[in-house]
């Protein structure tokens, strides 16, 4: 069994999460991504940049298998999930997706009220045992997505009925609430305004202790903010991966300094 | 002149009109188009309007008119004891009509010129026989007062029919005239046609409506004729429908209703879980094959007309739940009845139920499915817990449009349901409903301004005040579901 | 298994399995998702299941119509009961009625039996007669008025057999059945059997059930649907004529000039509506206000078919507007930019692009009107009709048929041999409907456009 080495591999926080190797995704005729190799690191915040097009939110969906619900689409290569290929035939992406969580670029309440929003995840994977440790995981989830003092007083309003920034951080502590280890960010303040989005990039940081974030962000700005490590893709291909200070002030790559440069993108 | 041919020279006058206006522009401007306003074709669609839009309104409206003209000048002839003789106006006119039209034939039978005609007398001649022989059956002798106002019904509308013909030759050719003399090569010919054809294209845009004010003012007329026979109290508040040839009858709403409600309550429950599941199915998992044949086999449901789906239930569905379960069960022994009108209208909502669903299962947001799936749901957990609940406001407007169509369809339990008006809960009796006794109370050979006849325009009522009511409730309903999502 | 220590710390956060092995839950998901998915398939089957069952019903009933039990057999046309004056005058042959006619088949019937050598045992001419429909004295003297020179020959004619007989060899009658029948003895039937074996008696296809008129009750085999057929044709013509440019120009008028207030809301509303009103209650319209009001005949084709117009025109304004809205804006702007006006642009441009929609959907509003029967039955149109309606446009007015109205009328009637008639009827309902249909997927196939 190879429980053991998962065990070694979570205790620390510097060892990969999530390993990716010779990545290829074709979208029916169109390669959309090539050839990428990727280490996601424990209790890091992992952010993808690139100019649109270039296979960021396409690498994004591959980590929790969403690409399987686009019928046209093909991946190839390995991912692991603490060393478990999530591509094999034994993995029921339900589960997977369970662990690996996702939060998407437009904010995507359900028609429910808040707190049906966030119990959605602990009812369907049957999480908890009793109507009060429901009440709890969704306390804990809205609290760490700094979304409970808002709401606490009118968790049975629907949830469409937030402003923007509270939808996603709605989104968020839905994602939460299932405790997953790695949590996967497509543009998540893409749709938001600027005080929004502050307040949602302060979560992230928080929720960098507790998850791995892989964050996909067309600002730079917002990458070199929130982000340890950086990774850097152009035309389908991960062009340059590092710490995130290191691929800002001195990328070894000529693309990525085009693009950090403003000359491409 | 018949109406089509007026309508013929009508139109061979407009083309000539079309000809002429752009030669006429034409030759104003010694052949040069270009100084004229507008090209030369505009000038000929401009008297073509002139000429035909104004002679065939009037055409149309003398059309409408006449009849009501010509009704009640003749039934003043007829003396008020001759009218009781007959129970209504009404009555006398459909008489008097049909002896008017069947003097033509006596005449063309006995070779009678128009003062032959004029000389005959209903107390000399045996009119009926003469009448009967043509193809004319009348109930009674022939009064001399109805022969005279037949005689004057006869000769008035065949003058009105010539004052007609001439009024519209008239006004076209007025048309014609006036529109080639105001043709100038400064008239802005363009503007004027375009500005007729807005007219017109609004004109037709109102049809819709006359529609509607139509079939209220008849339902309503005929219903307030209805209730002056027949105490209203006793036909919303009566429990039993039995209609009697010599008057005397009960003609309460109630067994009718529960009827067309029981029907319709069994149609919606075949054809709402089937039709939604399949939405859902071919929406959410069904592959490209599956779709390509599945969809059109449906739709071919939805095309099939409802006199064949009324022929499987009397040949096909009636027999087999008689002899497989309603004998068996010894529930009843015949083919018509409440579960065979209702399994057939069931299947033929199907498409109906299936492909509203499927607009609305569609217009849920591709989004949501994502935060669900994101979350670890499968995807019957997506649909049952977001997408079914995302576009429930459209799914109930669905099914209370498939509910107002069982309502008010006709052919199935005219074929199906069976002609006996009563209030049971056995769904293997037959039973009968608010459609049907509109057939039947209108198909008979009642007299027509009998309560017997009349109550079928105030069940009409019911069926369209109730419809109308389902379908406005169900519009409103899908219109604020489809702003939701834009 | 050692615990893969929680390290979220969420509440409710339980020890981390192997994503490869399911769990118990897990697998109780994925059953729930299985038997989801059956249910949908299953009701995807069960709508197929009811079209093959209705299809093969209306099929299985309806395509022995197509085809007749004839007798052929040579006819001496004797001269001296035919023709008493002897001179050929048309006038004085037409004095002759059906019964003259029925003695003399009667007399060719026994002589091509005797010729044939079949015997006859037991029956009496009437039975022996009875073999043969009653409308072949009619449709002899026909065949006879038409060509007055067959008069003194002996022909060979091709004569319609009784229903009864007819039903025998499409197992509809058995011999029991001929037991307790009234209308035909078991031998009556064996004698019918003799004579198709001797070549006097055949089943061949049966034109005059697609161009005769209808026939009463008792001769269900002389049924035809030419009437109808023809009624329905004078219908759909008027519904076409008028529906197709009002209902154009009504959708040219409400999507592209209305302004939009309250008014042109109404009349949005108003023409939602009438789509969904039930089809009866434009019945009780037509009755009132075109039979009633009106003074139009009851029975003629012209009321009927502006019942089915003011039906159609719904359908048909919906396409319209749904084909002009699928007109790029661009369209419009590219024609105004270059100084068209907006009547030029829209027939210019937006018309014709829109053209195959509008069509599609005119075509559509036809097959249903042409299956319409509820509205029809109310203007009389159920009423019994022989005679075939006069040419258009005065043939408009003449009491005809319409085809659907001509399945109900003949499953009023008692004959088990009009349930054939009405399947068979619905068979040529349907082919009809069917080549509307295909000509609608063509058009759609053919010019459909994406923007």
């Amino acid at each position: 069994m190879n429980d053991m080495r998962i065990a070694d591999r979570t205790v620390s926080t510097d060892t990969a999460k999530m390993t990716a190797r010779g990545v290829q995704v074709y979208y029916g005729e169109n390669h959309a991504l090539k050839d990428v190799d990727i280490d996601i690191l424990g209790g890091t915040v992992t952010a993808f940049i690139g100019p649109s097009g270039c296979g960021k939110s396409t690498f994004l969906r591959c980590l929790n298998r969403m690409n399987d619900t686009v019928a046209v689409a093909r991946v190839l290569g390995e991912i692991k999930l603490d060393g478990e290929d999530i591509y094999d035939k034994a993995v029921d992406p339900v589960t997977l997706r369970a662990r690996v969580g996702m939060v998407f670029q437009k904010p995507n309440p359900f028609p429910k009220s808040i707190y049906d929003n966030v119990a959605y995840g602990p009812k369907i994977h049957g999480l908890t045992k009793s109507k009060a440790e429901l009440d709890q995981v969704v306390e804990t989830s809205l609290k760490k997505a700094a979304l409970w003092n808002e709401v606490k007083d009118r968790l049975h309003a629907p949830g469409t009925g937030l402003s923007g920034g509270q939808q996603q951080r709605l989104c968020i502590a839905r994602a939460i609430a299932t405790s997953p280890e790695v949590l996967l960010m497509d543009e998540p303040c893409s749709a938001l305004d600027p005080i929004a989005t502050a307040q949602v990039e302060e979560l992230i940081d928080e929720l960098r202790s507790q998850f791995s974030v892989v964050i996909v962000t067309h600002s730079m700005q917002q990458a070199a903010r929130v982000s340890q490590r950086t990774a850097f893709f152009h035309l389908g291909n991960l062009v340059e991966y590092g710490e995130t200070g290191q691929i800002f002030t001195n990328p070894q790559d000529p693309r990525t300094e085009s693009y950090i440069t403003g000359r491409i993108g | 002149m018949s109406i089509g041919l007026i309508t013929l020279i009508v139109l061979g006058l407009a083309v000539l009109g079309f000809i002429l206006g752009r030669q006429r522009a034409l030759s104003a401007v010694k052949g040069d188009p270009r100084t004229l306003h507008s090209l030369p074709g505009y000038y000929g669609w401009s008297v073509f309007l002139f000429t035909a839009v104004p002679a065939l309104l009037l055409l149309v409206t003398w059309a409408f008119v006449q009849p009501i003209a010509l009704n009640s000048h003749v039934s003043a002839m007829v003396p008020e004891a001759d009218v009781a003789s007959y129970g209504s106006t009404q009555l006398v006119m459909a008489d008097v009509r049909r002896i008017a039209d069947g003097l033509d034939a006596v005449a063309r039978k006995a070779g009678l010129d128009e003062v032959g005609l004029e000389a005959m007398r209903a107390d000399l001649t045996d009119m009926r026989g003469r009448l009967a022989e043509v193809g004319v059956a009348l109930g009674s002798n022939v009064v001399p007062s109805v022969l005279d106002a037949a005689k004057e019904y006869r000769s008035l509308s065949g003058e009105l029919r010539l004052a007609m013909s001439i009024a519209v030759l008239l006004a076209a050719v007025a048309g014609l005239l006036f529109a080639l003399w105001r043709i100038n090569p400064k008239q802005r010919a363009r503007n004027l046609v375009e500005q007729f054809t807005l007219v017109l294209l609004a004109g037709c845009s109102l049809i819709a409506v006359a529609t509607t004010f139509g079939i209220v003012f008849s339902l309503v007329i005929e219903s307030v004729h209805f209730f002056k026979l027949y105490d209203f109290r006793d036909f919303f508040f009566s429990m039993t429908w039995n209609p009697q040839f010599r008057g005397g009858s009960d003609l309460g709403l109630w067994p009718l209703v529960w009827g067309t409600l029981y029907v319709s309550f069994i149609a919606l429950l075949v054809s709402v879980p089937v039709g939604l599941m399949a939405a859902i199915y071919l929406s959410e998992y069904a592959g490209k094959k599956v779709r390509a044949f599945a969809k059109p086999a449906i739709e071919i449901l939805a095309g099939i007309p409802t006199i064949v789906y009324g022929l499987f239930a009397l040949i096909t569905v009636g027999p087999f739940l008689r002899d497989w379960f309603a004998q068996p069960l010894g529930l009843g022994s015949s083919s018509s009845s409440v579960m065979t009108a209702g399994l057939v209208m069931g299947i033929m909502l199907i498409p109906f139920v299936s492909s509203l669903s499927d607009d609305i299962i569609n217009a849920v947001p591709q989004s949501m499915r994502d935060g669900s799936f994101g979350l670890g749901a499968t995807q019957s957990e997506t649909v049952k817990q977001v997408i079914l609940p995302a576009a429930l406001p459209g799914i109930v407007g669905a099914i209370l449009l498939a509910a107002s169509r069982a309502i008010g369809e006709t052919m199935i339990v005219v074929m199906g349901a069976g002609a006996a008006a009563k209030l049971d809960l056995n769904p293997f009796e037959a039973m009968t409903t608010v459609t049907v006794k509109i057939v039947s109370q209108l198909t008979g050979d009642t007299e027509f301004a009998s309560p017997e006849t009349l109550v079928a325009f105030a069940l009409g009522l019911t069926l369209f005040c109730f419809t109308l009511a389902l379908n406005v409730v169900a519009l409103v309903i899908v219109r604020k579901y489809r702003e939701q999502y834009e | 298994m050692t615990d893969a220590t929680s390290q979220t710390g969420l509440p409710g956060a339980q020890p981390r399995k192997s994503l490869h092995a399911a769990d118990a839950r897990t697998r109780r998901r994925n059953a729930s998702e299985a038997r989801f998915r059956f249910f949908g398939a299953a009701a995807i089957a069960i709508s197929i299941l009811a079209l093959i069952v209705l299809l093969t019903s209306v099929l299985g009933n309806g395509l022995s119509a197509f085809r007749q039990t004839f007798i052929t057999m040579p006819v001496a046309l004797d001269a001296k009961v035919l023709d008493k004056s002897g001179t050929g005058d048309i006038e004085v042959m037409k004095k002759v009625t059906t019964i003259g006619y029925a003695k003399v088949i009667e007399k060719a019937l026994t002589a091509a039996l005797a010729e044939k050598g079949i015997a006859t045992d037991g029956l009496d001419a009437k039975q022996i007669s009875g073999l043969l429909s009653q409308e072949a004295a009619a449709s002899l003297r026909n065949q006879v008025l038409a060509d007055p020179s067959m008069v003194g020959q002996t022909v060979d004619v091709k004569l319609l057999a009784n229903g009864r007989v007819d039903g025998f060899f499409k197992g509809r009658v058995t011999m029991d059945s001929a037991k307790l029948d009234s209308n035909i003895s078991p031998e009556q039937l064996e004698l019918a059997l003799k004579m198709r074996e001797a070549g006097l008696m055949s089943v061949s296809f049966n034109s005059g059930f697609l161009f005769g008129g209808d026939a009463s009750e008792l001769r269900p085999e002389a049924a035809g649907l030419g009437v109808a057929i023809l009624g329905s044709a004078y219908m759909m013509l008027i519904v076409l004529v008028l529906a197709l440019p009002i209902g154009v120009a009504a959708s040219i008028y409400l999507e592209e000039f209305a302004p939009k207030n309250k008014w042109t809301d109404l009349i949005e509303v108003n023409i939602s509506n009438l789509a969904a009103v039930p089809s009866i209650v434009f019945g009780i319209l037509g009755l009132a206000i075109f039979i009633n009001f009106m003074g139009l005949p009851q029975s003629a084709p012209i009321v009927g078919g502006l019942v089915l117009t003011l039906m159609t025109l719904p359908t048909i304004i919906i396409a319209t507007r749904a084909a002009l809205k699928a007109v790029p804006p661009s369209i419009r702007d590219a024609a105004l930019g270059i100084g068209a006006s907006k009547m030029q642009a829209i027939t210019h441009h937006v018309l014709p692009l829109a053209m195959p929609g509008i069509l599609t959907g005119t075509i559509i509003g036809l097959a249903q009107a042409l299956g319409e029967t509820a509205p029809l039955l109310l203007i009389g149109m159920v009423a019994f009709v022989r005679e075939f309606p006069g040419a258009p446009p005065e043939g408009f007015f003449d009491p005809a048929s319409a085809l659907p109205v001509q399945v109900y009328n003949f499953t009023q009637r008692a004959d088990p041999a009009f349930v054939e008639r009405a399947s068979g009827a619905i068979i040529v309902l349907l082919v009809f409907l069917l080549l509307m249909n295909a000509v609608a997927i063509l058009l759609r196939r053919r010019f459909e456009r994406r923007w």
